[in-house]
């Protein structure tokens, strides 16, 4: 059944060659952990990949309860997780998922490091990749806000505090990120607005241009 | 039974034990998600308590406009309702208790405001009309009757819990 009816489209719109430039690559003998136990490392990209995935599910699921107001955003989590059936499991997978996506990130960019894989021709790929880790240490930095409990407001003063040390330009990247003097109201908006749009099209942006190069240029050989 | 049509070729194991994996996994991550949005649809509808609206006695035939507040809540906004009915004694001594929600388009009807149509409902939006009891009049846009509140009485007060629909929307 499902062959036939991709035989049908297919026979349409040709779709193989697509999926088989995107499917069909060489995976060398040094990055298969099934020749090399240790090279186990090599799955770090791929992990960290699969933990965004799951992010993005779970933070779009939160979205169907969450508010961003700072009268309803603590009871709306409260309710989501307390009243509505696997709340605590789904909040948990973006919870827990937030710190396993930084370890990962962190291991995979020690694996390359440590093979030399972001030497030439590949410093445009380590570029893009360290945007990455910035990008996603501001979705945890603008994520850590929205649950507006003690703990996520006074960790954001102390962010942004940090950020207000910045040299000349420091008082100004504090009011832009704060959108207020205090954080209140409009911090919690402007967070939820980067953590849910801004960063999370930064992030496809550059995890696109992060594949296509690496598609493009190959893994790097073995040590 | 030959021995070829049991052979399962490596390319063909192969790719039924990564389906076979990777549609746990996927399933392991979407249940817990599809669950939680769907859980609207699961959750059991709480029958709105019992509010005591009136005393007994003060019923009469008359249809008398009351108004009352139902504590409401809806996930985590909790809030206070005012809703309206008109009470009143039938013919036989029974009390009904009438919403006055038009079924035509949801205006609020109002009792005998009309001089040209005494003692009937009558709403002000497009003109439809209902007789005491809520029936609607048949040639006047509603397309079904007023609904109803259920009644109970205890220690001389009425109470009124949800609106039971007639017909119609």
């Amino acid at each position: 059944m499902l062959q036939r009816i991709y035989d049908w489209v297919d026979e349409r719109l040709d779709i193989t060659p697509l999926w088989r430039d995107v499917a069909d690559h060489e995976v060398p003998e040094h990055v298969n952990p099934a020749y090399h136990f240790s090279a186990f490392v090599y799955c770090f990209g791929g992990l960290t990949f699969f933990t965004i995935v799951i992010q993005i599910l779970s933070g779009m699921f939160l979205t169907m309860y969450y508010v961003p107001d700072i009268n309803n955003a603590w009871d709306s989590v409260y309710y989501l997780q307390n009243q509505v059936a696997y709340g605590v499991i789904v909040r948990g997978m973006h919870h827990w998922g937030a710190s396993v996506t930084i370890v990962m990130v962190f291991l995979h960019t020690l694996r390359v490091f440590f093979t030399g894989a972001y030497k030439k021709p590949r410093e445009l790929n380590w570029i893009v990749g360290v945007l990455l880790f910035f990008v996603i240490l501001g979705l945890g930095f603008t994520g850590y806000l929205l649950p507006w409990d003690m703990k996520a407001l006074f960790a954001t003063k102390v962010g942004l505090q940090i950020a207000a040390s910045f040299p000349f330009i420091g008082d100004w990247i504090k009011l832009l990120l704060q959108g207020s003097d205090i954080v209140g109201a409009q911090t919690l908006a402007r967070f939820f607005a980067i953590h849910v749009f801004f960063l999370p099209a930064a992030l496809m942006g550059l995890l696109a241009a992060h594949f296509l190069m690496i598609r493009r240029q190959g893994i790097s050989g073995p040590l | 039974m030959s021995k070829k049509e049991h052979d399962v070729s490596r390319r063909q194991f192969l790719n039924y034990t990564l389906m076979g994996v990777g549609g746990f996994m996927a399933a392991g991550i979407m249940s817990p998600l599809v669950r939680f949005a769907v859980d609207p649809l699961l959750k059991g509808k709480e029958g709105a308590k019992m509010v005591p609206v009136m005393d007994v006695k003060d019923i009469t035939n008359e249809p008398q406009n009351k108004k009352f507040t139902v504590k409401k809540v809806d996930g985590w906004h909790k809030f206070d309702e005012q809703q309206i009915a008109y009470i009143f004694k039938k013919k036989n001594g029974d009390i009904l208790a009438l919403s006055p929600i038009c079924t035509h388009l949801g205006c609020t009807v109002a009792w005998n405001d009309d001089p040209s149509h005494p003692n009937q409902f009558h709403c002000p939006c497009h003109g439809g009309r209902y007789t005491k009891t809520g029936i609607n009049i048949p040639g006047t846009p509603p397309p079904a009757p007023l609904g109803v509140y259920k009644t109970q009485v205890k220690d001389g007060k009425l109470y009124l819990g949800e609106v039971i629909s007639r017909g119609g929307s």
